[in-house]
Formats: C-alpha cells, sequence, structure tokens
C-alpha cells in the first residue's frame, strides 16, 4: 500500500488532477521517502488556494463498526460522502451519528477504550491505515462541534491562527490565512477591528462561527459538523447554513442535526440512522418525500425520535 | 395543630407557631456563638502580633543578622536579616524543585495516566503523602542525606525536605484545576490536528494556568511556615548566606530559638520575626487570591 500511495501522491503534485492530497504529509515523518519539500507546494499558496473552487474530496465507510468498551455503538455502516456535497445524517439519540463522524476524524478512538472496525477511506487513503498519521487525517478532516468552544486564553486571531500555529513546524506570515478564513466562515466584517480581543467576548453564533474559521484556517478537504446550531438562536443559525452552503464548493460537509428542516434546507443527500445502523441515504427530497424504508418514513414524519 | 380547627381566621394555618421561632431563634444563636468562639484566638493572634511585632520592628531588625550575644543589652542582639533571606532562598530553591515535577505529575494524571491502574496507585501515594507530619520529612532529609552521607546541615538539605512537603500540595492542587479545563477544548485542539503535546502545552496549560498559579502559591505559603522539616535540615546560624551548601537560617528556625531564649530581647525579637513571616505568607495568599480571579475556569 504505501508504495502506492507515494507514487500515487507524486503524481497528484505535478498533475492537476488530485492537487489536494499533495498538501497533507499523510504518514508518519519517519518513512517519508520523497523530500517534504516536494509534499507541501499547494500549502505554501494556502492563502489564495482556500478562496478557489476545487473538488472536495469523497469519504466512503465501508462496514464501520465502533465500540465503547464491550457495547457496540455502530454495527456496521456502508456509506458513501460524495465530493462537493453536503450530507446530512439524521436519527434518534444515541443512534451512532456523532460516533459515526467522529470514526471519519478519528476522534473516537480519543476516549478510553473506544475502537473502531472496518475501514474510512478518504479518497482512496484508508485513514486507519498503520502508516498513516492522525494528525495529517485530522488536518485534513476538519470538525465542529455542538458548543461553540474557542480558546478561552486566545484573542480572535489566535483562534483562528491557532490550527496553523498548533499543527505546522514553520508558520510565515498568518495574517492572511486567518483573514480569508473570517471571510470564508463570513466573520470578518463583524470582527476584523478587534481580532486581538478575546474569541470568548463574541456572541454564540459569532463564537461558532469562528470555531468553523478555526477549522477552515488549516484548509482541510472534508468539515464534519456535529449538531453544529443545537445551541444557537434562528438567526445565528441561519447564518451558519449559508455558509454551509457557500464551503460545500469546495469542501465536503458532512452534518449531524436534529432538525429535520436544517437537513431539508442545507443537505445534497440524507442518511437516517436508526440504533448504529445506516437505515437509508438519498437525495433529501427523496428521503422527507418518499422514502423506501417504514422506519424512515415514520421518523420523518415524527412517528418516533 | 388544633388551632386550625379552633380560630375562624383562615390564614391561621400559614402562622408561624411560637415554639418553631423559639428553636429558630435557639439553633441561630447557637451557630452565631460558635463562629464567635472561633474568633477569639484569631483575633488574639493577630493582635498579640502586631501588638508585640510592631514594637519590635525597627529598620535595623531587617538589615542586621542576629548577633548570638543574648546576654548583653537589647540593642546588640541583632535582627533577623539571615532569617529572612534565608527562608526566601530555601523556599525559591524548594518551589524550583517541586513545581515543575508537581505540575508533570499533574499533567500526566490528568492527561495520559487518567483512569489506569497506575495513576490510580500515584494518586492515592500523593495523598497519602499529602497527610505526612512535615517533621516526617525533615526526618527522611535527615537520614537520608545527614546522616547517610555522613555529612552535615545545609539549605538545600532544608529546601529538599520543603520540596518533599510541598509536592503533594502542588500535585492535587494542579490536578483538580487541569481537570476543570473542559473536555471541548482538548476535542477541538485534537482535531485541528495539533499532536497532543502541542495540545497540552498551547490549550490546556494556559487555560488552567490561574488555577494551577493559585495552587502553586498556597503550597509556597505553607511551605514558608514550616519549621519541623528546617530544623534538623538546614541547622539554625546567624551568618546570612547564599551558598545553599552551608547552615542556613530561616524565619520559622530563628523565632523558635529566640522563643526558647532566657533573654527578655530576644524574646521580643521572636515576635518581630514572627509578624515579618505572617506578612511574607499574607502577601503570598494575597497574590493567590488576584491570580485566582483572573481564572478563565469556572
Amino acid at each position: 500500500m504505501t508504495p502506492t500511495r507515494s507514487s500515487a501522491r507524486v503524481a497528484d503534485v505535478s498533475s492537476e488532477g488530485h492537487p489536494r492530497l499533495g498538501r497533507h504529509d499523510w504518514r508518519s515523518p519517519a518513512p517519508a521517502p520523497e523530500p517534504p519539500a516536494g509534499a507541501r507546494p499547494g500549502s505554501a499558496s494556502g492563502g489564495d488556494a482556500a478562496v478557489e473552487n476545487r473538488p472536495g474530496l469523497s469519504v466512503r465507510l465501508e462496514q464501520l463498526r465502533a465500540f465503547y468498551g464491550d457495547a457496540e455503538q455502530l454495527r456496521g455502516v456502508d456509506l458513501e460522502f460524495r465530493p462537493n456535497e453536503v450530507t446530512a445524517i439524521i436519527g434518534p439519540s444515541g443512534c451512532g451519528k456523532s460516533t459515526l463522524i467522529r470514526c471519519i476524524n478519528r476522534m473516537h478512538e480519543e476516549i478510553p477504550n473506544a475502537r473502531a472496525e472496518g475501514r474510512v477511506m478518504l479518497d482512496d487513503l484508508d485513514v486507519y491505515g498503520p502508516s498513516v498519521d492522525v494528525v495529517a487525517v485530522r488536518r485534513a478532516i476538519g470538525m465542529v462541534f455542538q458548543r461553540p468552544n474557542p480558546f478561552p486564553t486566545m484573542s480572535i486571531f489566535d483562534n483562528v491562527a491557532a490550527g496553523l500555529r498548533l499543527t505546522a513546524r514553520r508558520n510565515g506570515d498568518l495574517r492572511p490565512k486567518v483573514e480569508a478564513a473570517l471571510r470564508s466562515a463570513g466573520l470578518w466584517g463583524e470582527v476584523s477591528d478587534r481580532l486581538g480581543k478575546p474569541g470568548a467576548g463574541l456572541s454564540g453564533g459569532q463564537q461558532q462561527r469562528l470555531c468553523i474559521a478555526r477549522s477552515l484556517a488549516v484548509d482541510p478537504e472534508v468539515i464534519l459538523m456535529d449538531e453544529p446550531c443545537s445551541a444557537l438562536d434562528p438567526i445565528a443559525t441561519l447564518k451558519i447554513e449559508e455558509l454551509i452552503a457557500d464551503l460545500k464548493t469546495r469542501i465536503t460537509i458532512v452534518i449531524v442535526t436534529h432538525n429535520m428542516q436544517q437537513a431539508a434546507r442545507v443537505a445534497d443527500r440524507t442518511a437516517f440512522m436508526l440504533d448504529g445502523r445506516l437505515i437509508e441515504v438519498g437525495p433529501t427530497q427523496e428521503i422527507f418525500t418518499n422514502p423506501a424504508d417504514l422506519r424512515t418514513e415514520e421518523y420523518v414524519t415524527g412517528k418516533f425520535g | 395543630m388544633s388551632a386550625r380547627g379552633a380560630t375562624t381566621d383562615p390564614l391561621a394555618r400559614f402562622a408561624v407557631s411560637s415554639a418553631r421561632r423559639r428553636r429558630d431563634r435557639i439553633a441561630r444563636g447557637t451557630i452565631l456563638s460558635a463562629t464567635l468562639i472561633a474568633l477569639v484566638p484569631l483575633v488574639l493572634i493577630i493582635y498579640y502580633l502586631l501588638h508585640r511585632g510592631l514594637g519590635s520592628w525597627s529598620s535595623s531588625l531587617f538589615t542586621t543578622d542576629p548577633t548570638g550575644n543574648t546576654f548583653f543589652k537589647s540593642s546588640s542582639i541583632g535582627g533577623i536579616k539571615s532569617a529572612i533571606l534565608g527562608t526566601l532562598e530555601i523556599v525559591a530553591l524548594a518551589s524550583a524543585i517541586s513545581i515543575p515535577i508537581g505540575i508533570g505529575v499533574a499533567v500526566w494524571l490528568v492527561e495520559y495516566g487518567r483512569a489506569s491502574r497506575f495513576a490510580h496507585t500515584v494518586r492515592f501515594f500523593v495523598d497519602v503523602l499529602t497527610g505526612v507530619p512535615s517533621i516526617v520529612f525533615g526526618l527522611f532529609i535527615y537520614i537520608v542525606l545527614i546522616v547517610g552521607t555522613g555529612s552535615t546541615y545545609a539549605g538545600y538539605k532544608g529546601a529538599f525536605a520543603l520540596a518533599l512537603l510541598m509536592l503533594p500540595v502542588v500535585i492535587r492542587s494542579a490536578e483538580v484545576v487541569l481537570v476543570l479545563v473542559p473536555a471541548a477544548l482538548r476535542e477541538s485542539a485534537l482535531a485541528l490536528g495539533a499532536p497532543r503535546w502541542r495540545m497540552i502545552s498551547s490549550v490546556v496549560l494556559p487555560t488552567a494556568l490561574a488555577g494551577m498559579v493559585t495552587g502553586v502559591l498556597l503550597a509556597i505559603a505553607r511551605a514558608a511556615g514550616e519549621t519541623a522539616p528546617l530544623l534538623f535540615t538546614a541547622g539554625a546560624t546567624l551568618k546570612t548566606s547564599s551558598n545553599l551548601g552551608q547552615f542556613m537560617n530561616s524565619l520559622p528556625v530563628q523565632i523558635y530559638s529566640d522563643v526558647t531564649s532566657p533573654t527578655t530581647a530576644v524574646e521580643h525579637r521572636a515576635w518581630g520575626a514572627a509578624l515579618t513571616l505572617v506578612v511574607m505568607i499574607l502577601i503570598v495568599n494575597l497574590i493567590a487570591r488576584l491570580v485566582s480571579r483572573r481564572s478563565r475556569l469556572a
């Protein structure tokens, strides 16, 4: 597997076909055969790269199973998230939605005694592969959490720059990247005159957009959102939803939501989960109007859950 | 209760009975007097400290070493300069040893050890150490570094004893604060692709900083007032020394030896030294309070 990836990556960097894979150093530093300089030409121009439209990457789950100790929370899920689409995951509490997206960027394994089986393919890379660096996976697959959680000791600027500072060995001028991320998150106009102020001083909705800017700054291919609007009021929610529609032109987005109107508004495709299993996935319109499975119909029409 | 049926006033059942009113007054009186009784010794200590201590404060008290001439006139007994500087030096070295180690242990317990068996064992021993009487730390250093090496008292040996005393306090207070750092912050940092050590150094530690400083300062304040660990590790001496390898005076030991002196003037000096020590510790405590106000954790 390693040699295939190496050659594929060299090709990716030189050709226009997959310009995005080359930007991340997948393997742990030790066995990297190519000079790292060759692996990072894309990230050098990351500032403007964040603005231009490029295809996102697909994420494909193959027989994904997740455990907390002995309890099986995900019971073998096969599901594909297509590039440049928003996929919503809906389902009752405890059905495994959050566990599922936490498996994608390997945050699941941060919980003591938790483990995952099966494969998560980011394009043609298995993120659970033995030589894959978990840090690179998380850089490529960003995450936004339920509650806005800006770093309390950092200013607005530092919060956005945090991802760059925490991951890269050397950083050039961070300003353009921070500004680009804040613009992408639709927050620049509101905070450009107070970048030095604490991030915790913003309103809830602004804080959540700050967190989105923070994950955009490291230039991810995929963003996972775990009920990003559940702590926000309707106006802040609307702004986040508009933002999601903007971002999907260059990023693959997976959003877990309890709010079915939200799924209907933002998602191209919707997946319905129940009891650790994927029941049905399809175009959002179809899931809500003409679902194939009776359980999906009962859930979306409010008969249970 | 029977009044309820007898009276015609419909609101009577809401009236507080006089028996309950009386019980309430007695209970309030009891806890108030307990508070007042507890205040009596506190107020007396402060009163005597200020009364006797301020009387013996003078510029020469702080600028001269004790002379040891305790049987001559009071003007020749000297001050407590060596004790003040000795305490500062010993506590500084003790802090330099115990704070990094203690915070390191706390970070390991919270971020790596978590609920493992070894982490539980470490916590158990730290708890045991917290309850060990301070003289035992002095005794331990005495056996190991003085009897064991066949050498004599030295400032750094006193600092080692104080460091042992401070260590469990630093570990426990830092651990409590680190646990308070929201898990969501750790997750966001990891989800950004931060390696664990960067997550700890750039997100967890800065967030917990104010709380950890408070705990550390309280440990320092406690160590500064200890006599027992210093008595037979740092020794008692007259001269100011900046060499931690020599005998070193300290405020608690100076107070101890002055109080046991038969000369009144020397006894007065003990009050001056005691007030000095209390003021130093008070300053540390005040700083701790100010810092904890800036804490970003609830």
